[in-house]
């Protein structure tokens, strides 16, 4: 869980300028971060955490924080059955 | 470049199927304002309206880089045709990667084998660059589906689209959905006379309580912008780009052939040092913007986000240097570049296109100087 926060936290300090973000804080809130920025979290989170996004993931609420991806990731990590 | 066998020879067999079946009519493609249905057709019996349709639905599954080097084979013998694919592989991009299970199995071999030909259907009469504040409105109906109101602009292959993307606001958010061309309360208008890409079939679409079903929405509620629409336009840009690459190329082409052979002065114009500048820039140039959209491609193989915004930098590169190369082109041509029906005529006038579709010229530059400064400041 630590590994995918601070992974996460690294990616979205290339996107979001001049801000120390908190875990917590929601990305979409006050326009930290431009119109492509959910494209590019969706390839970050397949590529990088190996976590597939499908069409019914595409919710705020599974990419709006560092908190919210982490969660996101643990929660599709325990519906795949290990391979 | 590096490519692999692969690619070499679908690059190769490419070239010789534009060279023989595109390239030689695009002039008068261009004069009629149309593509005819039979190069639709060859098109799909290609198998190139699949390119980027996975296999399992019947598609090609080009990986990013092969898919590039169509666009440039296609965009070197004529822009319209290279339209066709860009708008078409948005479409199949979006229902490949945002849609159901259901839309995928329904659409996608469709789609594939050019039974049903797609069309991208997001600018509006106020909403250009600023696609976010497009006005066409969605409503849910009590028994289940949608209506869409509103008008859309400048549908590339809209005259000739079966199925379109569109976007429309459904609870005042951005929302995907797929129209069929026959939904009740959907007309197309055609938009003749345009600049460029004169053979693209342009159509305006005017929405007027269009139904669709309930299984039309694309992805989810207020993702149309942010997802499907962001997405499609990453491969259409990158489309578009590796079209750009062909009509440097073309461009570089057509102005040495023409350099080596016209004589003024007692020399070939090839051997007058300022028309000299002008080829090398063209070749450079072509040089330059392959390697860039070689870099976007790779990255998308590799699911590296990166890509989005070396596709923006391929993109304004190459864009911008087509125009140029173009207006060259017809520098070097003189009168004759100029006159009716040359192709050195109709390269500057679809290479103007280019620097307008997909991010304009200025938004790019905003978009990649924004980039520069927030890595600065990382
Ligand atoms: C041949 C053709 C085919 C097309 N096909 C399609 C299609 O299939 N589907 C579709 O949805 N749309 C399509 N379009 C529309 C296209 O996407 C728009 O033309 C494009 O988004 C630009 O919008 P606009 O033309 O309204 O220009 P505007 O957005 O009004 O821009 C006009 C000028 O202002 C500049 N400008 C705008 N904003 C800024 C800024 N922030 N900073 C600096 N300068 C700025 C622009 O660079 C441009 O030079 C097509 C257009 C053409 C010409």
């Amino acid at each position: 869980m630590d590994a995918i926060k601070s992974a996460t936290r690294e990616f979205i300090g290339k996107y979001v300028r001049n801000r120390e973000l908190a875990d917590s804080d929601d990305l979409f809130a006050s326009g930290f971060v431009n119109s492509l920025f959910v494209m590019q979290l969706v390839m970050f989170v397949e590529s990088e955490l190996a976590t597939p996004v499908a069409d019914e993931d595409l919710q705020m609420d599974n990419f709006r924080s560092v908190d919210a991806v982490a969660a996101f990731v643990a929660r599709k990590a325990a519906a795949t059955p290990a391979a | 470049m590096q490519l692999t066998a692969r690619q070499e020879s679908l690059l190769a067999e490419a070239r010789s199927y534009v060279a023989q079946e595109i390239a030689p009519y695009a002039g008068a493609w261009d004069e009629n304002q149309a593509v005819p249905e039979s190069a639709v057709a060859g098109f799909a019996a290609r198998g190139h309206l699949g390119a980027l349709v996975p296999r399992e639905y019947g598609g090609a599954g080009l990986d990013a880089v092969s898919f590039g080097l169509l666009n440039e084979a296609v965009g070197y013998g004529c822009s319209s045709m290279r339209s066709l694919l860009t708008v078409h592989s948005m479409v199949v991009h979006a229902v490949t990667r945002w849609g159901s299970e259901q839309q995928r199995a329904h659409w996608l071999p469709r789609l594939a084998g050019g039974g049903s030909i797609g069309a991208f259907a997001l600018s509006e009469s106020e909403a250009g660059s600023d696609a976010g504040r497009l006005r066409t409105t969605a409503q849910r109906l009590p028994e289940g589906g949608y209506t869409l109101t509103g008008g859309k602009m400048w549908t590339t292959f809209g005259q000739r689209a079966d199925v379109y993307l569109v976007f429309a606001r459904l609870d005042g958010q951005i929302t995907a959905f797929l129209v069929e061309r026959g939904a009740p309360g959907l007309e197309v208008v055609p938009v003749t006379g345009m600049l460029g890409t004169r053979a693209s079939l342009l159509a305006e679409l005017r929405l007027d309580d269009c139904r669709v079903p309930a299984d039309a929405l694309v992805g989810r509620p207020g993702f149309g912008l942010s997802a499907v629409a962001t997405s499609a336009l990453d491969i259409g840009r990158y489309s578009v780009a590796w079209g750009c690459v062909g009509l440097l190329a073309a461009c570089a082409d057509a102005s040495v052939a023409h350099a080596d052979e016209r004589v003024q002065f007692g020399r070939p114009l090839g051997e007058h040092q300022l028309v000299r500048r002008m080829i090398a820039d063209m070749v450079t140039d072509t040089t330059a913007a392959r390697l860039l959209c070689l870099r976007a491609g790779q990255l998308k193989d590799a699911g590296d986000p990166a890509t989005v915004d070396a596709t923006w930098t391929a993109k304004y590169f190459a864009s911008v240097k087509a125009f140029r190369a173009a207006a060259d082109t017809v520098q070097i041509f003189g009168a004759a570049g100029c006159a009716e029906g040359h192709p050195a005529q109709r390269m500057l006038r679809d290479a103007k296109i280019m620097e307008i579709i997909e991010g304009s010229t200025q938004v790019q530059q905003d978009y990649l100087a924004q980039a520069a400064l927030r890595e600065r400041a990382v």
